[in-house]
Parts: C-alpha cells; structure tokens; sequence
C-alpha cells in the first residue's frame, strides 16, 4: 500500500509553519527514511500521514483514498505507529499490550478470535518479547518496551508502518535488534516510513532517504545519492566524512568534531 | 514481575455478587433496632401477615431496604466514575471529584438549604445544578481551538473552578449566620444516606444503570486510552469523542449520586485502586468488580455510620475517610513504586 503526499501544509500556530508545501510519494513495499535536524518537520510529517494531525493544505492518501475521509478504526487497520516513547498509565502486561493491536480489529464486545490469537502469538514471536508476555510493560527495560510497543503494531497487521525515532534512547544492541526487524517487514512487503536521527543506520534500513529542513523535503533518493558531504553540511551544518563502507556496502556518515585539531595545537 | 491474581476476575465477580446480597441483608438487619433475621426475611418476601410485625415490616420495608439499595447504587456509581476518571486522566489519583463536581454540588445544596429551606425537591437538583455547572465551565475552560480538550487543562480548570464554587459555599455559610440550616448544609457536605427514600432509589437507580453500562462499553476505548491520546488514535480510537463521551457519563453518574447522598469521599478514588492491584488495569474486568466493591463498600460503611454512635449517626464521609484514607496511604507506602 502506498502513501502520497501532496502540497501538505502545517502550522501548530500561525506563526510557526511546521511543513511547508511537502510532497512525498511513498510506493507500497518501500522503506523510506525521513532524516533532518530536531525541528525540521519530521514526526508533524508522520503524524499527518497517520491522521492525528489533519493538514492545513494539500491531501495525504493511503492508495487512492485521501486519509481525511477515513475513520481513525479504518485507518488504524491499515496503518500503524510506533512513537519514540509512549506513557503507560497502568500496569498492562505485555501481552495485554500487544493484544491492543487487535482494537481495530474486533468488535467492541467480541472476545479474541482465533485469528487474533494467531496474530498476537506472531506479533510476540517477531517483535522477540515472548518471553516478556507476562511480565508488566513498566517493568521492562527501554529497548524492550520498544519492541513491545513494535509488537503491537505489527499485530495490527497493517500494510503501512510509521516509526518516529523509535531508537533514539536505545542502547546499541537495541537498536540492532529493532532495525534488524523492521529491515525484514520491510522485505516482506510492509511499506515502511521511518524518522531516524542515525544516517548510518538509515542508509542500511532504508531504500530511500527524505532529507528535510525547515518544513521542507530538501531532497529525496538512494542512501547513496542523498548522503553526501555537501547534503549533510548544508541540512546539519555539520562536516562529515561520507563513503560506501568496504564491507557492509552501504553509505556512512561520521560526524567530524570541528575543534578537535584547534584543541590538539593547543595542548 | 508477573502481576499476581488476574485470574482472580472471574471468581471475584461472583465472590462480590454474593457480598452485594449478604451487605444488603445486613444492611437491614443491623441498626438502631435490630429486626431478627427470620422476621427481616417475612418483612421483604412475605405477604402481609400477622407473622411479622407491623413496626418490622414498616422499616424494613420504607426505611432500611432503601437505604441500602441507595448505598449500593451512590457506591457503584461512584467507583466506576472514579475507574472512568482514572482512565480518562490515566492517573490513578483521579477521582469522580476531579473537575469539581464536589464543591459545584456543595454549592448548589448550600444554596437549597439556605435560601429554600432544603425542600425535599430542590435540595437534590440543587446540587445536581451545581455539579453540572462546575463540570461544564470547568470543560468550555479547557476546550482550546480546533475543538481539541486537553486532559491536562481538564485538572487544572477543575482545581480552580473548585476552589471558586468552595468560596461560594463558604459564603452562603457565612451569610446564613448559624443556626441548624447551617448544620444541615454541613452534615450535607460530609455526605450520609440519611435521606433515602423510595423516591430516590427509583431515580437514581435507571440513572446508576445506563451510566455504568455507558462506561462498560467504553472499557476498550479506554485500555487503548492508556497509550496515550494519540496511541488510542493508532489503534482506531477517536481520544476526542471518548472524552467527551465519559466526560458526560461520568457527570451525569457522579452529579446524581451527589445530589442523593451529598460528597461522599474516598469511595470512587480508593475502590478503582484496590480493584485494580485485584484483578489488573483492563478495564473490561476492572469496571464491573469495581461497580458491585463501590456498592458494598458504601453499604457497609452505612452500616457502621448507623451503628458505631447509635442512636447518634455519623456522615457516612467521614466513616469512608476514616477507612478510606489510610489504607490509600498503606497501598502509597507499600507498591508506592508501581502506582
């Protein structure tokens, strides 16, 4: 399933125009990274696309059907959201949690299907929390959760993934394990649409990179094309050594601190 | 760390259905007079006969079976607004008395007893006026732009709207200068069954039903509310229309059973609590055991309001405070963490 974006405009408040004229078409199947600095309209980019936020301009469609026309529970079957942290309340378990994938899905009354067992016992097994089924969701370390909360949305079994910085506070392991699973849905045909902070790991996740700026896609394309030196100083204002890493074939970006060499002359 | 006794709901379903009745009959044996139990028997289900007498069968019949069904219902009704309002706020120290139902009801008995003399009509819509008052300025502060509530400006708006309607009722007090209208308005405030009658358990009782079902069917909604307002929309969950839509039940629900007992504490914050640590957060177990626990609680709480200074009676506020309060503090100290 894909997702197109046209002409979508936003502002929290008048003042302050969070996306200004984006457009973005998104083919089913494709894994898409929304890279840029804090502010630049990534997560306003995802929240649109997943209908929480209505545009204030231009159309987001999921296929041929404008998103505005849907009802959050016909959305919510097609499309999920992971958020880079969520609050939990109350003391759910983890299975509990994950079941709350199965909402759109069921009848308000209806008790669990054999098709939602079948869905949820998926979800655990892929999202590798199984063993954390019964333990309570506010018990579980950070990365885990982050699966969980993966879990859930892949016992929606949607069609279309949204993830909004679902690694940012996870240690490196973390979020190895995540990526490397949302790398294989992505294979498996789930249009995927990611905001990641990690151009490395974008470049190894992602068929296509979105580079934004001030509400704006400022460019679009392979890891390849998109992540060079000249894009990344010009979006980040900072130098980076760029390549194609001899072993794993895909694109890096290093960081280069600017004062480093002025600090070494001076000691 | 598995959370312990989940599979306790079923069983804890019935174990409470049969508290519910035991309290009930209870509820009439035991007080100022106490009616043998084969007589409270004949007095409910007989005939009249010359079995039983006359003055048994009177109060058991107008006076005590009442009562206690008015306990049961003010009870349920309570606890499962305060199960709706943690919920809602997903904070497990909201109470149905959040958006400052209380004080708009107190307010609006005040204004009753003092100004109309406590007619047996005004007093209930009084405080029934008031709370609705309370709660719907308290929701047009709290509306932004783009019709959009915040839960957050909800509490806020709730504080200080009911800090405004509690100056209102101190005042009144002040104006009344004494004297028993006075105490009424008081012992109003603490909350009692006193003025159960048939009258009120037939009012009361279509209301207490349909808005507890009201937020039954609500119980999915609001486990998916507890990934946050924009994770209940990801799984297909309008957050705006729940809200609203609990909003309006839980103050139709609260406001009558104000209006009938007056500001019962404790009951709706401390009941979802312990409900809760019994049978887990879901809420499609956690609003009917926490319905028929608020009804027997408050039925037994009435008990001992009748009883513990007879023929003295205390404000049934005071013996749920009494109760209510340190064992919430006991429950803080001991899962602190996990609250």
């Amino acid at each position: 399933m894909g997702i197109g974006i046209e002409h979508v405009s936003f502002a929290y408040d008048a003042e302050t125009p969070a996306l200004k004229n984006v457009d973005l078409a998104v083919t089913g199947g494709e894994a898409v990274a929304l890279a840029g600095p804090n502010g630049s309209g990534k997560s306003t980019l995802l929240r649109i696309i997943s209908g929480v936020l209505r545009p204030q301009a231009g159309t987001v469609r999921l296929d041929d059907d404008p998103i505005g026309t849907l009802s959050p529970r016909r959305i919510a079957r097609r499309l999920a959201m992971v958020e880079q942290e969520r609050p939990m309340g109350f003391d759910f378990t983890v299975r509990e949690v994950v079941a709350m994938g199965r909402i759109p899905h069921r009848g308000r009354f209806a008790r669990e299907s054999q098709e939602d067992r079948r869905a949820i016992a998926r979800a655990l097994e892929i999202a590798d929390v199984r063993r954390l089924a019964d333990r309570s969701i506010r018990a579980v370390s950070g990365g885990e959760r982050q699966r969980v909360y993966l879990g859930m949305a892949l016992a929606q079994e949607p069609d279309v993934l949204l993830l909004d910085e679902p690694t940012t506070h996870l240690d490196l392991r973390h979020q190895v394990q995540f990526m490397t699973i949302v790398r294989q849905r992505a294979l498996g045909g789930m249009t995927v649409a990611i905001a990641i902070h990690d151009l490395t790991l974008a470049a190894q996740a992602a068929d296509r990179i979105a580079l934004m700026s001030d509400g704006r896609i400022v460019v679009t394309g392979s890891p390849s094309d998109v992540l060079t030196a000249p894009n990344v100083r010009r979006v980040f204002g900072v130098d980076a050594v760029v390549g194609e890493h001899p072993q794993l074939g895909t694109t890096y970006v290093l960081p280069a601190l600017p004062d480093r060499n002025a600090r070494a002359d001076a000691a | 760390m598995p959370t312990p006794g989940r599979w306790l709901g079923r069983w804890l379903v019935w174990t409470l259905v049969a508290l519910v009745l035991v309290s009930l009959f209870a509820g009439i044996v035991v007080g100022p007079m106490r009616i043998p139990v084969h007589s409270a028997f004949a007095s409910l289900f007989a005939a009249q006969s010359d079995s039983v007498s006359a003055v048994h069968r009177v109060i058991v019949r107008q006076i005590r079976l009442p009562r206690v069904l008015l306990g049961l219902l003010v009870g349920s009704a309570l606890a499962v607004s305060g199960v709706a309002m943690q919920g809602l706020f997903r904070n497990p120290l909201a109470s149905p008395y959040v958006l400052g139902i209380a004080s708009g009801a107190s307010a609006g008995a005040a204004l009753a007893i003092l100004f109309a003399s406590g007619s047996a009509l005004l007093l209930p819509l009084g405080a029934f006026v008031g709370a609705a008052a309370a709660v719907l300025i308290v929701y047009g502060l709290a509306r932004g732009p783009n019709r959009r509530t915040s839960i957050f400006t909800l509490i806020l708006a709730g504080v200080a709207v009911g800090a405004l309607f509690s100056a209102v009722t101190s005042f009144l007090i002040f104006l009344s200068s004494g004297g028993e209208r006075l105490s009424d308005v008081l012992f109003w405030i603490m909350g009692g069954l006193g003025r159960a009658n048939w009258t009120a358990v037939t009012v009361l009782a279509p209301i207490a039903a349909v808005g507890i079902g009201a937020v039954l069917v609500s119980a999915r909604d609001l486990n998916a509310l507890s990934l946050g307002e924009e994770g209940a929309f990801h799984v297909g969950v309008n957050p705006d229309v729940l809200c609203r839509w609990l909003l309006g039940v839980t103050t139709l629900l609260t406001a009558s059973a104000v209006a009938m007992a007056g500001t019962i504490g404790f009951v709706g914050l401390v009941i979802p609590h312990v409900m809760r640590l019994l049978v887990g957060p879901d809420h499609r177990r956690l609003i009917p055991v926490s319905a028929l626990a608020g009804g027997c609680f408050l039925v037994w709480a009435d008990v001992a309001a009748r009883t513990v200074f007879a023929p003295a009676e205390l404000p049934v506020g005071v013996i749920t405070a009494f109760l209510g309060a340190p064992f919430f503090l006991y429950l803080l100290k001991t899962r602190g963490a996990s609250f």
